[in-house]
C-alpha cells in the first residue's frame, strides 16, 4: 500500500467526488477491520483510502419519528449498543452486529463495512434483511434507496457503482408485539465465521403472526430473503407444522459451499434448525419471556 | 509522497507526528514515538497484543491508520502507571503471576483497564467475554481473569 493516499472526508459530497474521480481505485474506510486486513495481505491495493467516519450522516443514530430509526453506515457496534431504545426494539440486529469480533473490533466495526465488504457470511446482513432495512445510497448522480436483500449480487460484489457510498440504514417503524432474533452456527463458539446465519423478524398478536421476514446467510453466494416463508407464516399461529414447513423451504433454498468448516449437508440441515430456534426465541421475546 | 501531519494527545501529552498514509497507529507508536509497549503479534486484529484506548474505546492499533488519529486522545500501556507507581491492575498481574513471557500483557492490561473504566464490577463471564479478543499462549487465562476480578473487588472496598 506504499503509494496509497489518505483522505478524511467531512461531507458526503467530498467523499463521493473523490471516489468517482479515482475511477475505481479508491476505497471507503469505515472501521477498517476488513479493509486494513485486506490491504496488509495484498488482496486490495487502493490508490486512495477515503475515511468516512467524520461525516455526520454516517456516524449518527437518529430516531426520525417514534420507533423509527436511521443508523449511519459507519456507527460502531459499541456505539449502537449504547442506544438503549434501539437495542430494545431491534435485539436481533444488535445481537448480530455484536457477534462481530472482539470488544476491540466492536470499537471500530460498522454495519456499513459489514454489508459493503460483501461476504456471504457477514453476520449483520441476514438480521438487516429480516428487519426490512433500506440502504440509503449517495453517488455522483444523486441519492437512491434499495432494500438490503437486493444489495449483494455475488460474493464480494454489491450494487454500488463507482463513486457510490452507503450513507445509512433506514429501519421500518417498529410495530408493537414485534421482535427479531439472529442466530449463527460456528465451529468454534466465538471469533469464527458463520457456516449458517439466520435472521427472523416477526409480529405476533393474540397468537396470530401478522408479519414475518426470514433471512439466511452463508448458505448461498449472497444472503437470502426467504420470500415463501412470509406467505406461510402470516395468518398462522406458528405451530410446529408451520415451522416444519418453513424449515423445509429454508433447506431447499440452500446452495452452500462445501468446505472443512461445514459440508453442504451440514449447512443445509443447520439452516432449517436455526430458522426454528430463531422463530421460537422471537416469540419468547415478544411475549416478554 | 507528502507525509501527513497528525496532532494527537497520547497519555495526556500533546504529540504531533508525520506519517505515511499507509502507516498503522502501531507502526508509529513503536517505530517513531518509541512507545514499544504495544506489541505486534498477528497484525490482523485477532490477538489484541496491540490494544490501545482511543477516545475512550478499546481498539487494535494494528487495524487503524496513524492518519486516523488526528484530533484523538490515545492511551497506551506506557501511560498506565502514574509517577512510577504501578496501576492496580499491573500490581495485581505481578502478584497473581498473570503473565509469563509477557508479550500479551500490555494488551491484556489495556483491555482490562477499558473494561473496568466502563464496568467497575464485572462478573466472571463479563470479564471472559471482554477479554476474548486477547490471546495468551502461556498462562491459560485463569490467573488473568482472577487478577481482574480481584482488582474490581479491591476497588469496591476502597470506594
Ligand atoms: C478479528 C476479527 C473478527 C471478525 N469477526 C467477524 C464476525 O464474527 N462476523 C462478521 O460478519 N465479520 C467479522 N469480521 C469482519 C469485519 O470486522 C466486519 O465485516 C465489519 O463489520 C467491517 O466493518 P468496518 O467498518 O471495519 O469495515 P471496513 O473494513 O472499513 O470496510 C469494509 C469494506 O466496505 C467498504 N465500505 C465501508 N464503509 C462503506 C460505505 N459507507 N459505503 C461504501 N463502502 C463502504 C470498504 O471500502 C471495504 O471494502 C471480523 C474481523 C476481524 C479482524
Ligand atoms: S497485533 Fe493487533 S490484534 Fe494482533
Ligand atoms: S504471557 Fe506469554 S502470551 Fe501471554
Amino acid at each position: 500500500m506504499s503509494d496509497t493516499q489518505y483522505l478524511a472526508a467531512s461531507t458526503i459530497e467530498e467523499a463521493v467526488n473523490a471516489h468517482s474521480k479515482a475511477n475505481g481505485s479508491a476505497r471507503f474506510l469505515a472501521g477498517g477491520t476488513d479493509l486494513l486486513v485486506q490491504i496488509k495481505s495484498g488482496i486490495r491495493k487502493p490508490n486512495l483510502v477515503i475515511d468516512v467516519k467524520k461525516i455526520v450522516e454516517l456516524n449518527s443514530i437518529e430516531e426520525i419519528s417514534e420507533n423509527e430509526f436511521v443508523v449511519g453506515a459507519s456507527v460502531s457496534g459499541v456505539n449502537l449498543n449504547r442506544n438503549k431504545k434501539f437495542s430494545k426494539l431491534w435485539p436481533g440486529v444488535l445481537e448480530a452486529f455484536r457477534l462481530i469480533g472482539s470488544e476491540q473490533i466492536q470499537g471500530r466495526a460498522s454495519l456499513g463495512g459489514n454489508i459493503c465488504n460483501g461476504s456471504p457470511a457477514g453476520d449483520s446482513v441476514p438480521a438487516l434483511i429480516a428487519a426490512g432495512c433500506i440502504a440509503l445510497i449517495a453517488g455522483p448522480n444523486g441519492k437512491r434507496e434499495i432494500p438490503i436483500e437486493e444489495f449483494h449480487i455475488g460474493p464480494g460484489k454489491t450494487v454500488l457503482d463507482n463513486g457510490e457510498m452507503l450513507v445509512s440504514l433506514k429501519f421500518p417503524k417498529r410495530e408493537i408485539n414485534s421482535s427479531d432474533t439472529y442466530l449463527r452456527m460456528t465451529p468454534r463458539t466465538e471469533m469464527d465465521i458463520a457456516v449458517v446465519g439466520c435472521g427472523v423478524n416477526i409480529t405476533f398478536e393474540n397468537n396470530v403472526c401478522t408479519a414475518a421476514r426470514v433471512s439466511l446467510g452463508a448458505v448461498a453466494p449472497t444472503p437470502l430473503l426467504v420470500k415463501e416463508a412470509s406467505k406461510i407464516m402470516v395468518g398462522s399461529d406458528l405451530n410446529s407444522e408451520i415451522l416444519d414447513k418453513v424449515s423445509k423451504i429454508c433447506m431447499d433454498l440452500c446452495d452452500p459451499i462445501d468446505d472443512k468448516r461445514g459440508t453442504i449437508d451440514y449447512r443445509t440441515k443447520v439452516a432449517g434448525v436455526l430458522f426454528k430456534r430463531a422463530t421460537l426465541t422471537t416469540i419468547d421475546r415478544i411475549k416478554g419471556n | 509522497m507528502a507525509k501527513i501531519q497528525v496532532s494527537t494527545k497520547i497519555n495526556n501529552e500533546n504529540v504531533d507526528y508525520l506519517c505515511e498514509p499507509h502507516d498503522t497507529m502501531l507502526d508509529v507508536l513503536r517505530n517513531q514515538l518509541e512507545l514499544t509497549g504495544s506489541k505486534e503479534s498477528c497484525g490482523s486484529g485477532d490477538c489484541g497484543s496491540c490494544s490501545i484506548i482511543l477516545d475512550g474505546e478499546l481498539v487494535c492499533s494494528c487495524l487503524m491508520l496513524a492518519a486516523e488519529a488526528e484530533g484523538s486522545k490515545l492511551e497506551t500501556i506506557e501511560g498506565m502507571s502514574e509517577g512510577g507507581k504501578l496501576h492496580a491492575l499491573q500490581q495485581k498481574f505481578l502478584e497473581k503471576a498473570a503473565l509469563q513471557c509477557g508479550i500479551c500483557t500490555p494488551g491484556f492490561l489495556m483491555a482490562s483497564k477499558a473494561l473496568l473504566d466502563h464496568n467497575p464490577s464485572p462478573t466472571e463471564t463479563e470479564v471472559r467475554f471482554w477479554l476474548a479478543g486477547n490471546l495468551c499462549r502461556c498462562t491459560g487465562y485463569d490467573k488473568i481473569v482472577k487478577a481482574v476480578l480481584e482488582v474490581a473487588e479491591d476497588m469496591k472496598e476502597s470506594a
